[in-house]
């Protein structure tokens, strides 16, 4: 089990976002949360990354036990990647400065002897002509991928990925979902908030309905598509599909 | 010169090969402007020629010319007070920095957000309410006469030193709480980005807000810069004689307040360009962010 949540509590203030959440991910698996605004999606995947603490519950990554109190967050952030919807790049640096920030930092090397792994990067994803390009010279479906590639470059076991495409215009959701797709095809674990049914169904392991702050239902994409079980899950489905 | 060009364009596409090669509109336009041309500038006649010709009608002008704008009394002062005037660049010039480095780090202080550091954040809290609602005279007084007053040795008891620290203390509170206005504006998603990658809190803040930050509020900080330009002048109620309390010797000295005048002028020709740029330079950010 590469990341195993269990029964995860959350709440702001007086609104309990996260009631009891039970999840499991394999190594090399991709997990689509699927589920209405607000049913906690976001949320879980913040709580996975520390960048909220969860009231309740654990989450282990390998088996270490990451939301304990005493553990020191930052290594643990430098393991889990995160791409967010608004892209969130650092509009005073260009593509390959974002991409470099991190790993400059936190390994302590240089630019030059960075720069080879970030220009492999940006060959794979096929924006080696956009590396020296500020954040407002792109599109954004260019912003999304280098925003993924940032992420990539500090080498994480896991990737959680906020409904990425949910700020692009329509043609530009294609060009990111194939490098997630990419991704896939490298065995790199998942973990998708999306809206996206179509491609969920057609690339994930794995496909977990969120509800209110519940995992009302999860299976395999066509078991759920096809044959939900719970009427909710296919009022929900009804609706988006 | 942008205007016309402006206007210059449509004539181009829709009136291109009229007789007059202007449309309508345009004649109509450029008429409209001369007239309004032409009433701003006779107006702007007439104050003036009211001023011209009513105050010296005044029954205290000849005196009040004799007194504020003599000239054989500005001929004879105006080096020397120009001379006086780099005490005040000098000053000016040492405090800047520190007030700049000072202020930012009052403004982190106060961004502080673990609750071990809760004592920095409420220090720079009270630090602003303090320094912000006091006077900065009452600063320099206090601090100028009261610090050497402890009886230390020199160079410690030296205005210069003290005048520095007041004015330094005085402004970081004001130039903090522009640093902070501009932390502040940046979006939590740029915190975010940088905390998920696993960067420190202060590698957060060094490459990510505070590059940003710093950019958005230069043209507010610079109006600081400003009024400390001219506030440094206060700095002379304890002891320096710099260009005010030169003009101040000179008025005793001849009876006579142009020196006065003399100092204002000065002061002009530094702080009207600053104000024009920062004016642009707020104006371009402006444009960049609509």
């Amino acid at each position: 089990m590469k990341l195993e949540i269990i029964d995860l509590w959350k709440k702001f203030g007086a609104n309990v976002v996260c009631k009891g959440i039970d999840l499991a991910v394999n190594e090399g698996e991709m997990v689509c949360l699927i589920g209405a605004s607000g049913s906690g999606k976001s949320t879980l995947l913040r709580c996975i990354n520390l960048l909220e603490p969860v009231d309740d519950g654990r989450i282990l990554l390998d088996g270490l036990e990451i939301t304990d109190p005493e553990q020191d967050p930052q290594p643990i952030r430098q393991r889990i990647g995160m791409v967010f919807q608004s892209y969130n790049l650092f509009p005073h640096m260009n593509a390959l400065e974002n991409v470099l920030l991190a790993p400059r930092r936190i390994t302590g090397r240089s630019r030059a002897e960075l720069r080879p792994m970030a220009e492999a990067l940006f060959e794979r994803f096929n924006l080696a002509d956009r590396m020296g390009h500020y954040p407002d010279q792109m599109s954004g479906g260019q912003q999304q991928r280098v925003a993924i590639i940032r992420a990539l470059a500090m080498k994480p076991e896991v990737m959680l990925f906020d409904e990425v495409t949910s700020a692009l215009d329509p043609e530009l959701v294609g060009e990111v979902l194939d490098v997630l797709r990419q991704l896939k095809a490298e065995g790199m674990t998942m973990i998708l908030a999306t809206h996206e049914m179509g491609f969920a169904r057609e690339v994930a392991d794995k496909v977990c309905f969120l509800d209110a702050g519940r995992i009302l239902e999860e299976g395999p994409p066509e078991q759920l598509f096809e044959r939900p079980r719970e009427p909710r899950t296919a009022e929900f489905l009804s609706r988006v599909l | 010169m942008g205007a016309s060009e402006r206007q210059a364009a449509p004539a181009g596409s829709g009136a291109a090969g009229r007789e007059s090669g202007l449309s309508r509109r345009e004649r109509r336009e450029r008429r409209e402007r001369r007239r309004s041309m032409l009433i701003a500038a006779a107006s702007t006649a007439i104050a003036i020629a009211a001023i011209v010709i009513l105050v010296p009608m005044t029954p205290g002008w000849e005196k009040v010319q004799k007194a504020f704008f003599n000239e054989a009394v500005f001929v004879k002062t105006f080096p020397k007070l120009l001379e006086a005037f780099w005490l005040d660049v000098a000053m000016f010039l040492w405090c800047a920095p520190l007030i700049a480095v000072w202020g930012l780090v009052l403004a982190l202080m106060r961004d502080a957000r673990s609750p071990a550091l809760y004592p920095l954040k409420l220090f720079a809290i009270l630090y602003s309410d303090l320094f912000r609602g006091v006077p900065v005279i009452l600063v320099i007084y206090l601090i100028g006469f009261g610090i050497p007053g402890l009886g230390l040795p020199r160079p410690w008891n030296s205005p210069y030193i003290w005048g520095t620290v007041a004015l330094v203390l005085s402004y970081s509170a004001y130039v903090a709480e522009v640093y902070r206005a501009g932390i502040e504006s940046i979006h939590e998603s740029q915190r975010a980005a940088a905390v998920s990658l696993g960067l420190s809190h202060g590698d957060m803040m060094r490459f990510v807000v505070l590059p940003q930050a710093i950019r958005r509020v230069i043209p507010a900080a610079m109006n600081n810069l400003i009024s400390l330009q001219k506030d440094v002048a206060l700095v002379s109620f304890i002891g320096p004689v710099e260009i005010f309390r030169q003009a101040g010797v000179y008025k005793s000295l001849y009876a006579n307040f142009t020196p006065y005048v003399g100092a204002a002028l000065i002061f002009l020709v530094v702080t009207v360009p600053a104000t024009r740029a920062v004016d642009r330079m707020i104006a371009r950010q402006q444009r960049r962010q609509s």
